[in-house]
């Protein structure tokens, strides 16, 4: 129970996110209007998405390291929720953007950049599959994870502000603090982003003890 | 140390090169028949195809190009000759090696492929010292990061598939930085515009270099 807490605090957060989102008054602003309240599901995908993906590259610096099961089945299951967030995160947007910009996709760097991102890691998904050799196929998608990693870095960063974006805090759009992104609002959207992130956490938990437990079974038959 | 090892192994690469002739003049077929293919599928006459259309053809013909020269730089040792490097060299070195033979390679395929397809589409660039600086960024780029990719895919079993896939989105953000500069350079804008770009792709670069330099010894151990 003392190892749980997190978990009853992940399941308190949602519920807080989830209800009071849904039901708490919202600044009105033109255009934005009540889908701001998008604030709480679409942002906080994101910031799962990084930390998990980064979850996943410490765990394959961990592997190269110290070559050991449980850490390729750790990176591999975190990189597949980041790509779930990320999916989540690309899908809330567009419905956003549709509402707010006018059209699902218009061609914005940050929209690009997230698909991009998740090229990289389906192309991961599509590396890992193409061996059928245990610890190879460990040491190669980790090689493949970190790099890949590094190569997102730029794109994810620095590219967006380089170039004009319809998301805020880029070429000449108000940025996030701008907006009133008043006390209201981050009263619900903090408790989001750690409510989320966690239940990502808690997902690649589940996920990779259930994969170490089926190798196991593997090898004992 | 490294240094000599890195002057040793290029010097075999060349030489291999110019020996069998297979990689480059088959390069070279590539990229006059893909120009050639784009002359003719558009159907006009030189001068008629717009800047940003010249300049997106042109990169994405680059990157065909690369990724099919640079794929070789790994598939093409046997068995035999990697075991014998694997004994004598360190792996640092290998890669290093690779990445300047690549890039030599590439800047030589990228500036004839840029003669060859001014000649036959028109030649709109002004500024052309800029342009020819981005092609310089873009063949050290593309070649850094895919001699990477290239030893990463060509251990998997559907190396060529494989290539592809795993090099098109890394390669993206560096193609992004290279249209934008090689458009600038098209404009005749002030030089001071490209800085940006100019910074940027220098510090991917860095970041890719530094990265492979790092991670090529676990790759070649296996």
């Amino acid at each position: 129970m003392k190892k749980n807490w997190w978990k009853i605090l992940t399941v308190l957060l949602l519920v807080f996110t989830v209800a009071v989102g849904m039901l708490s008054d919202v600044p009105r602003l033109a255009i934005l209007n009540e889908t701001i309240r998008n604030l709480y599901f679409h942002v906080p995908m994101w910031f799962g998405m990084i930390l998990i993906l980064l979850v996943s590259v410490v765990y394959s610096i961990k592997y190269l390291r110290k070559p050991s099961i449980k850490n390729d089945i750790i990176a591999h299951e975190a990189a597949k929720v980041g790509i779930l967030f990320g999916v989540l995160g690309i899908v809330t947007g567009m419905e956003w953007a549709k509402f707010t910009w006018g059209e699902y996709w218009s061609n914005d760097p940050k929209q690009n950049g997230a698909a991009i991102g998740l090229l990289i890691y389906f192309a991961y998904l599509v590396l890992r599959s193409s061996f059928a050799e245990q610890q190879q196929r460990a040491r190669i998608s980790a090689v493949y994870n970190i790099f890949a990693f590094a190569a997102l870095i730029p794109l994810l960063f620095i590219l967006p502000r380089l170039t004009d974006s319809l998301h805020p805090g880029n070429g000449g759009n108000p940025g996030f603090n701008a907006y009133d992104l008043d006390s209201s609002l981050r009263l619900v959207f903090y408790p989001a982003v750690l409510g989320w992130t966690l239940l990502g956490i808690w997902i690649v938990n589940v996920k990779s003890r259930f994969e170490i437990l089926r190798q196991r079974i593997y090898e004992n038959v | 140390m490294l240094f000599k090892e890195v002057i040793y192994l290029m010097q075999k690469d060349f030489l291999l090169e110019w020996r069998q002739k297979y990689a480059f003049n088959g390069m070279l077929l590539y990229v006059s028949s893909t120009v050639f293919v784009c002359y003719l599928s558009f159907g006009l006459r030189s001068n008629a195809l717009q800047v940003p259309v010249w300049n997106a053809l042109f990169w994405i013909i680059l990157l065909f190009t690369s990724v099919n020269a640079i794929a070789k730089s790994f598939m093409q040792e046997n068995r035999g000759r990697l075991l014998y490097f694997y004994s004598i060299v360190s792996p640092q070195g290998i890669i290093l090696a690779k990445i300047l033979y690549n890039a030599c390679l590439m800047l030589v395929l990228a500036l004839i492929c840029f003669v060859f397809y001014a000649f036959v589409l028109g030649n709109p660039v002004q500024d052309i010292p800029m342009f020819l600086l981005s092609i310089l960024l873009g063949a050290i780029g593309f070649s850094t990061s895919l001699t990477m990719i290239s030893g990463i895919a060509s251990k998997a079993a559907n190396s060529s598939t494989l290539m592809a896939v795993l090099s098109f989105p890394v390669i993206v953000p560096m193609l992004l930085m290279l249209i934008k500069m090689s458009k600038n350079a098209m404009d005749g804008l002030e030089r001071a515009a490209s800085l940006d770009e100019l910074l940027t792709l220098l510090a991917i670069n860095m970041i890719v270099v530094t990265v492979s330099y790092i991670l090529f010894p676990y790759l070649w151990r296996s």
